[in-house]
């Protein structure tokens, strides 16, 4: 048996694999996209942009998403960045890799079960009940936007903190050692050297969190509460309740359009503020 | 900022120790501590529909897991010799599987399925023999397995991959020079090598496939895995069940993560 054919015997189950349960499932997607709805609930096959023509029927979901994804996106920077500055420059090296696995855990357990803490949390016996406690009455946090931003926060945050860790963790603390030796105050030394060192772990922690934003159900669905609803949520109501199995599917590409085209457009950003190519990898 | 670090990781941690805490509640109601007990558990557990759950969400994950891992380890050893445009196919193939969002993948899989079932099921009726019962293609089990198959051997691709990329090829070098066969190369130093990142990268899967709600929220058909279940009890409901299932499911996933995380930093200690 000649290497060549090793490999393909090698790659053929994770092949056949990928085209039945990947490739022809978003064919199919993409053909029916163009479709009809069919009285039954299928589809009737067909070449018509009707369905695209209807998206703005949906447009209150993809408004939700792109602006919940962006500042969740953009909260979850802002909290695990010093964190992960904390754990790569100052913690104690001792403690280092059980704190780092502290922070990357909780990403892997259950999101569902990590949402509906926050449910209790949140509704009226949680958080609020405490805020009665001491004055503050009459606050509302369950079923808003502040809920879902919560959520979001909470559940992506240690994907944030990872890659900005490693990029922090790689940087050569003889730089900042030389920076202050040569008398540059600590905010500069974190603005001139620090700072543009990590982009590629910001970038790359950035693009993880808003891919997988866009595509997010559960938090919205457990602590929008019907209110403040993602593509996500049109998705399963179009494909789960009303069986509108053409428009869904556009509603699907459109989706993943969107979101090539954002990353796309990011990840040019990106290397125009200097990361290079292997930088920037979501693996 | 030692402060700031430790106000993150209360931030991260008093949810689930909430959730933990109530679990033991000795009152019916879910958000008002009466007392302790551990008589929610016990309900739990004799609970038939939360056990029936549990055992699909099991062989599910079991079955999905080892399938990706042994399918993801063999395409990662074969990629690993390969270049040119297999290559970037296979490349394009775990990129696109990574990146599609869950919810999607999901669809794409009910409906891909559903409409390649009912061109099947008439075909399959009319080849039976006459007289018995034809077998009726639906989703179910079957297609939630191949499902988180598909979506986990991208996962173990890459992570064997990583830990391929970081081998010392001399080795490998060295077997063939002293007359290893292809075969006992991979079986001697390759596979010893690489065999960390395969458990952790199963044991990954596993949690991911026990703890995906969106995929077989679509793809499970009439069955019901335990993520499923807790999702429509909590519709209907805060009740302390939820706390105590959420509690178990939080310590075993705590407990696998911990352990792959170990072999994943044992691993990669080794080849430094």
């Amino acid at each position: 048996m000649t290497q060549r054919t090793r490999n393909w015997l090698l790659l053929a189950p994770a092949g056949a694999w990928f085209m039945v349960m990947l490739i022809i499932p978003l064919t199919v997607v993409f053909i029916f996209s163009f479709g009809e709805r069919a009285p039954s609930g299928g589809v009737v096959l067909a070449f018509t942009f009707e369905q695209y023509g209807n998206l703005p029927a949906r447009w209150a979901a993809f408004k939700n998403t792109m602006t919940l994804a962006p500042i969740g996106t953009l909260s979850a920077l802002l909290i695990a960045y010093p964190l992960a500055y904390f754990l790569a420059v100052k913690a104690n090296p001792k403690w280092k890799t059980i704190l780092l696995v502290l922070v990357i855990v909780p990403f892997w357990t259950s999101i569902l079960i990590r949402s509906y803490a926050w449910i209790f949390l949140l509704g009226g016996r949680g958080i609020p009940a405490l805020l009665d406690v001491i004055g503050i009455e009459g606050v509302r946090l369950i079923n808003t936007p502040f809920a879902v931003l919560v959520g979001i926060i909470y559940g992506y945050l240690p994907l944030m903190v990872f890659p900005i860790y490693v990029s922090l963790d790689k940087l050569d603390k003889r730089l900042l050692e030389a920076s202050s030796d040569l008398g540059a105050k600590s905010w500069k030394t974190f603005l001139q050297i620090t700072l543009p060192l990590s982009i590629p772990g910001i970038a790359t922690g950035c693009m993880l969190v808003f891919i997988l934003l866009m595509g997010e159900y559960l938090i919205p669905a457990m602590l929008g509460g019907g209110k403040v609803f993602f593509v996500g949520n049109a998705l399963v109501d179009l494909f789960l309740q009303s069986r509108n199995w053409a428009y869904g599917s556009a509603v699907a590409v459109t989706l993943v359009v969107v979101m090539l085209i954002t990353v796309t457009i990011y990840m040019r950003l990106i290397y125009r503020l200097g990361a290079s190519r292997e930088d920037v990898s979501i693996m | 900022m030692r402060l700031y670090a430790f106000c993150v990781y209360l931030f991260l941690y008093i949810p689930i120790g909430v959730i933990a805490l109530f679990s033991f509640n000795a009152g019916r109601h879910a958000s008002q501590m009466q007392g302790f007990s551990t008589k929610w558990y016990g309900k739990t557990l004799s609970n038939p529909f939360v056990m029936d759950a549990l055992e699909t969400s099991l062989i599910v994950a079991f079955t999905s897991a080892l399938c990706a891992s042994v399918f993801g380890t063999m395409a990662a050893v074969a990629l690993q010799g390969i270049r040119g445009p297999l290559r970037t196919a296979f490349d394009m193939l775990i990129y696109i599987a990574v990146m599609i969002p869950g919810i999607v993948i999901g669809i794409a899989t009910l409906i891909g399925l559903v409409t390649v079932f009912d061109q099947l099921n008439p075909l399959l009726a009319a080849l039976w023999p006459e007289g018995l019962n034809p077998p009726k293609l639906r989703m179910g089990m079957g297609s939630l397995i191949a499902a988180h198959t598909m979506f986990l051997m991208a996962l173990v691709v890459i992570i064997v991959r990583a830990r391929l990329v970081g081998m010392d090829r001399s080795l490998i070098e060295a077997s063939s020079d002293l007359y290893a066969t292809p075969m006992g190369t991979f079986m001697q130093v390759t596979l010893p090598m690489i065999f960390p990142a395969i458990l952790a990268g199963f044991l990954l899967s596993f949690t991911f496939s026990f703890d995906d709600f969106i995929i077989a929220f679509f793809v499970a058909g009439s069955e019901t895995t335990l993520p499923i279940y807790v999702f429509s009890s909590i519709r209907r409901g805060v009740t302390p069940e939820i706390n105590a299932i959420g509690t178990m499911v939080l310590s075993v996933s705590l407990l696998l993560l911990i352990a792959a995380q170990l072999l994943l930093q044992r691993g990669g200690h080794k080849s430094k």
